[in-house]
């Protein structure tokens, strides 16, 4: 879902993510890239946020139950926003560390859950916060300046 | 910007207006207007797709022609190794380079020696330290300009190296010009290229100021010439220089395999459409683990360019079985493939960075671009999505596309234009229906 909030000069794209839905992974990723060309933002940030909002965005699939994604762009910086409802993380400082995966055989298998998409979400970003709360969920907040 | 060349043209007379290129154009670069195909040049990339899909034959190449052999002194033919596919294994390779010198030229030089040349340097640049990886073949020129429009953030990743085709150019033209004393300006080197993309490369060089190359003859163009020449038989005997290694970059995998690389992580990467997938995946960082990329805008590799003439399954078993036999006599006669190269062949001074061309924004001014995103969006949720192209634009979302530019309009959607004729037609059904109270007899 795509808004535009006229006062502020900025693009709201709205997307629900279903967990284990690989069938449609990447798409919404996909979309916030597309729009950012058609933007003309610059092609080195484009890759930034590309790649965070991916990574968030196979994260929800991996991990979670199901989960919302939004990307505001506005003409200085896009922020995403990623809020899920799943097992959330007991240990955020330890899923940060390079490598370490909580992600299932079946989904390392395909290629995912190298125990790298948090630690590349922080890498891309120029602000990057997360809280968790087991049983719970878990809330992303990424910023990128352009 | 110079005016950006392009050899891909439309020969308008056999033109229907179908929508079968504008369809298959990875680059969504073509509409039909005034029911004719229109090519946007700034998005064009050459790939020879819609040369290939139109069933009309009405794509066709700019390519040079023998009689341009003309203007020039001293003239050389560069064949592609593709060339040598159109042919079974019973025409031999020193029989087609003969056919060529009777065919005007005055020398020919293997392309594939240059391949040899490439091969030997990219084996080198993947030894470098720091490099981006993975690293992405650069041979390809189609390969190239799809990167600079839709994945510019990957230009760090081409091979900086120059493609067969300009390396065995710059060899020729400094050899023939010590040799035969000539300027080198006198001297013509043409490139007997199974593809536009190259064709279009001569005009408008990819990492240099200016290509060493004077043209590009389409396979296609001279194939009946030659073919008729070689059915006479051919005894005089230009030795072949290359080995198998570079004749076999005419297939996709070819490349890779020349520069060694069987026991390292390399993807062969082949169609147009495929790359620009694999090439998604690059830039989402998926690919971390492999070294090399060799991609290739036609699907099989150089065979399946749009000019050549030969199956391209009947060419790539041509090539196998010739590359096989090379293999075989090269051994027997003690003959090594090329073991080094000069830095000089790669013209690395003449090297200029590759440029992203960003042509996917909307509007110069990024609140222009939103709002035109605004438009856009809003129309693509009221469009059918059927992608039927009968609008003249490919799919739904590129008419969505043309209307915030303002080059469409909504009724250019025949079902929009229905649902607008029947809204009108209801509203005159009701207007028909009403009657002036003076005559309307049933209300009273």
């Amino acid at each position: 879902m795509v808004e535009v909030n006229k006062e502020e000069k900025e693009i709201i794209l709205k997307f629900t993510l279903q967990g284990l839905d690989f069938e449609t992974a990447g798409e919404a990723s996909g979309k916030i890239k597309r729009v950012l060309q058609q933007l003309g933002v610059g092609s080195d940030v484009i890759r930034r946020i590309a790649i965070s909002a991916y990574e968030g965005e196979m994260n929800v699939i991996i991990h979670a139950v199901r989960g919302v994604m939004q990307a505001v762009i506005s003409p200085v910086c896009t922020s995403i926003t990623l809020d899920d409802e799943g097992p959330g993380i007991g240990d955020i400082e330890l899923a940060m560390r390079e490598g370490y995966s909580t992600a299932p055989d079946y989904v390392r298998e395909m290629g995912f859950g190298a125990g790298m998409g948090l630690p590349n979400m922080m890498r891309c970003t120029d602000k990057f916060e997360i809280q968790s709360k087991l049983g719970v969920g878990t809330k992303i907040r990424m910023i990128i300046f352009h | 910007m110079n005016e950006y060349f392009h050899s891909v043209r439309l020969i308008a007379d056999r033109c229907k207006g179908c929508v079968i290129c504008a369809k298959r154009c990875p680059m969504e670069a073509i509409r039909i207007r005034g029911g004719k195909a229109q090519i946007t040049e700034s998005r064009c990339i050459d790939c020879g797709e819609c040369i290939r899909r139109c069933p009309n034959h009405a794509k066709t190449v700019v390519t040079d022609d023998l009689k341009n052999l003309a203007d020039y002194r001293f003239n050389i033919a560069l064949p592609a190794p593709t060339l040598y596919a159109q042919f079974g294994i019973t025409t031999r390779i020193d029989e087609i380079l003969f056919g060529l010198t009777q065919l005007g030229f005055d020398k020919v030089f293997e392309v594939a020696r240059g391949a040899e040349i490439v091969s030997l340097a990219i084996k080198d640049y993947l030894k470098r330290p720091g490099i981006k990886r993975p690293v992405i073949s650069s041979a390809c020129p189609a390969v190239v300009r799809l990167i600079q429009i839709k994945f510019p953030e990957l230009i760090d990743y081409l091979v900086p190296i120059d493609a067969p085709v300009e390396v065995a150019a710059r060899v020729m033209r400094a050899k023939a010009s010590r040799e035969q004393n000539l300027n080198p300006e006198d001297i013509g080197i043409w490139f007997i290229t199974p593809c536009p993309a190259k064709m279009t490369s001569v005009k408008q060089p990819l990492g240099s100021e200016k290509s060493n190359i004077t043209g590009a003859i389409g396979i296609s163009r001279i194939y009946g010439e030659l073919f008729k020449l070689l059915q006479g038989g051919l005894t005089a005997d230009t030795r072949r220089h290359s080995s198998w290694i570079g004749v076999n970059w005419a297939v996709a995998g070819g490349e890779s395999s020349a520069v060694g690389m069987e026991n390292m992580n390399r993807l062969v990467v082949h169609g147009i459409h495929s790359v620009s997938d694999v090439l998604e995946q690059i830039a989402l960082g998926r690919l971390n683990g492999i070294d090399y990329v060799e991609t290739l805008a036609c699907a099989g590799g150089c065979i399946g360019g749009p000019l050549t003439v030969q199956n391209r399954f009947v060419a790539e078993y041509n090539l196998q079985q010739r590359a096989r036999k090379m293999q075989q006599e090269d051994i027997a006669i003690g003959r090594k493939p090329l073991q080094e190269y000069k830095e000089s062949e790669l013209g690395v001074n003449e090297r200029r960075a590759i440029e992203p061309r960003p042509i996917m924004r909307l509007d110069e001014d990024i609140c222009k671009a939103m709002y035109k995103v605004e438009v856009m969006e809003k129309m693509l949720q009221q469009l059918p999505g059927l992608d039927c192209g009968s609008c003249g634009s490919p799919t739904c979302k590129a008419l969505a596309e043309d209307i915030a530019q303002g080059v469409a309009s909504e009724t250019d959607c025949v079902f929009k234009l229905r649902e607008r004729v029947r809204d009108l037609a209801q509203e005159m059904k009701a207007l028909a229906e009403k009657m002036p109270p003076s005559l309307d007899k049933d209300s009273s």
